[in-house]
């Protein structure tokens, strides 16, 4: 195959991705988007696989056979819940393919066109070095995320002493590397180099606490892109560089709505520290000897049935509880009873952008009842009851009144101004930011205590 | 007087010469042709790619403000699926004939794109399929 045609099959492909992304605007054209990302992926590996340097085939044949059978069997069994560490886990395996590509570069540069052992390109090496730094850095800190949401490891920012002075020293030192492997080209560096940079990648997540994973994945999502155009570059490969900048982008801006929904700066998630997960009700002044209104599932399901509008706000309490299927049988009856039933999802609910709206989806919520927080959030002062399930801090007025709360600022879910509120909590437990609800404790708010789906299969019953 | 037999001889001995010399040209102009061709190789190509990458940035940028709030786990598994186009990489550097390093590489990196491309789409298929409009 001609250059220039293989250039063009490359142009094709880049097109389909921008198409992919594009669907995304709306569910309706959404299915199709992700065809013509296939589709563009198809012809990337035709082309390539038909260029003079690709001739030897079994071996590509057993990789993408292997991979191909992994990646589809693990995509078909895994729960919807669990989609966060899924994702963190492939974007780790992006990283280390870049990694991959970039040692093959290095080892064998005549291949690619970009010079020869011991002489190539300093350009080419510059973007090598850059590719193959951020791979190694998206490879250790997505392992570290997939842990986290795993539950394989604690979600509590791992923070010691000295860890921003090491992390800054390791960046630097990064960037010397970087400059000294250019200018001499040996493998010792090379080595040393992927090395440093997968223990930045782990030091630069761990002290990045579960509940800021909606912005650690994100960002590794952008990371992965970047490496993608780095051995774009390397490889003087436009698809590679359109698609490593799409994907790149896209997580950034995803990283940015993520960080505004929380009213806090990139930065000060990524220095990390931040919230104890599950922690402990806080102790001292104030916790024990306020009263609490606690209702059990007979009472909700009065009040709901009873009410004229409900407005459901789910939070990752309700992931954790897998309680997405039980919830929508209560909103289905209480829709035959008139009720008007809609969700309101917070930008940050649950550990992924858009993960809700994927557990609604799910249990056949159908997609139009599902609204975001500037849609819905003037809709609360006319509504009778919020049903609170397995939410917080997204709730929680502090962000509105008090400027010594940690969460100050933040953009919350106007609960309180519905007649009642119902909130369904396993306990009095704060959220992930340490501070504690003022709403648990008004006139017009009922605890339901006990794990989210259990109650909504009591209140089910209860309504029946 | 010269002897004409001299004469022809020097005669030769020019026409020898002026040949040396034009292949000396020939061998010059060509050695400059190459390394302009290698300053452009090094130089032009960058910029090029530049001018793609910064583009690329922007209609990423636009594309993506444009992705419905709803859709934004499709969209990440969406994304990590096509950047696994570094397959492209990965299948160059496992395609010579015999058995090496590189192609070793490109080898292990054709499986991690390989799971990353079949799951990524066929997770992003599931989970679209589930934003069917219900009856």
């Amino acid at each position: 195959m001609s250059e220039s045609l293989s250039a063009l099959l490359y142009l094709v492909a880049a097109i389909c991705f921008i198409m992919a992304l594009r669907g995304l605007s709306s569910p309706e054209t959404a299915r199709g988007g992700n065809i013509f990302g296939i589709v563009g992926m198809v012809i990337a590996i035709l082309t390539t696989l038909a260029s003079p340097e690709v001739v030897s085939y079994w071996l590509i044949v057993i990789g993408i056979v292997i991979g191909g059978a992994v990646g589809a069997y693990i995509a078909r069994q895994i729960q919807m819940t669990a989609l966060p560490q899924l994702v963190a886990a492939f974007h780790s395996l992006v990283g280390l393919a870049a990694v991959c590509v970039a040692a093959a570069a290095f080892a064998a540069p005549e291949a690619y066109g970009i010079g020869i052992r011991g002489a190539i390109h300093p350009a080419s090496l510059v973007e090598m070095a850059i590719g193959l730094t951020i791979g190694a850095i998206t490879f250790t800190g997505s392992i570290v995320a997939f842990a986290k949401l795993q539950g394989l490891v604690s979600g509590r920012p791992l923070t010691f002493a000295g860890q921003h002075p090491i992390n800054l020293a390791l960046g630097i030192l990064l960037i010397a590397l970087i400059v000294l492997f250019v200018m001499t080209e040996s493998s010792g560096l090379f080595l040393l180099l992927v090395l440093l940079s997968l223990a930045f990648g782990f030091l630069l997540i761990v002290p990045i606490g579960g509940a800021d994973m909606p912005v650690v994945i994100s960002m590794l999502n952008s990371y992965s892109g970047w490496a993608a155009c780095g051995i774009g570059f390397t490889l003087s490969n436009s698809l590679l560089i359109i698609t490593g900048a799409l994907v790149g982008s896209s997580g950034a801006i995803l990283s940015y709505i993520m960080c505004k929904g929380m009213n806090r700066s990139i930065i000060n998630v990524i220095l990390g520290g931040f919230g104890t997960e599950g922690g402990a009700a806080p102790a001292g002044a104030g916790a024990g000897d306020r009263l609490v209104k606690s209702g059990s599932a007979e009472d909700a399901a009065f009040i709901l049935k009873n009410a004229g509008s409900v407005i459901i706000v789910p939070g990752y309490g309700m992931a954790v509880a897998q309680a997405q299927h039980a919830l929508r049988e209560m909103a289905d009856i209480l829709k035959k009873d008139g009720v008007k039933v809609s969700y309101a999802i917070h930008p940050v609910a649950g550990r992924m952008p858009g993960h809700m709206n994927v557990l609604l989806a799910e249990a056949n919520v159908p997609y139009d009842e599902v609204f975001e927080l500037d849609e819905i959030n003037r809709d609360f002062a006319s509504t009778d009851v919020a049903f609170v399930i397995g939410a917080n801090d997204v709730t929680n007025p502090a962000a509105k009144t008090d400027p010594t709360s940690p969460i100050y600022g933040m953009p919350i879910l106007d609960v309180e101004r519905a007649k009642t509120v119902l909130f369904v909590k396993r306990s009095m437990a704060s959220g992930y930011a340490g501070v504690e609800n003022e709403l648990f404790y008004r006139d017009n708010t009922m605890m339901l205590f006990g794990d989210a789906k259990k109650m909504c299969e009591e209140i089910v019953k209860a309504l029946e | 007087m010269a002897d004409p037999a001299s004469l022809g001889q020097r005669a030769g001995e020019l026409a020898g010469e002026a040949g040396a010399l034009a292949r000396n040209l020939d061998a010059l102009s060509q050695q400059l042709a190459l390394s302009t061709q290698q300053a452009a190789h090094a130089g032009t190509p960058f910029v090029f790619e530049l001018t793609i990458f910064a583009l690329a940035v922007f209609v990423g940028y636009y594309v993506v403000w444009r992705v419905t709030p709803a859709l934004h786990s499709p969209l990440m598994s969406v994304t990590n699926a096509i950047s696994s186009v570094i397959i492209v990489g990965a299948l160059i550097a496992a395609g010579p004939f015999g058995l090496g390093f590189a192609k070793l590489m490109g080898f292990v990196a054709v499986i991690l794109a390989a799971v990353n491309i079949f799951g990524g789409f066929i997770v992003t298929q599931r989970m679209l399929q589930m934003f069917q409009r219900k009856k």
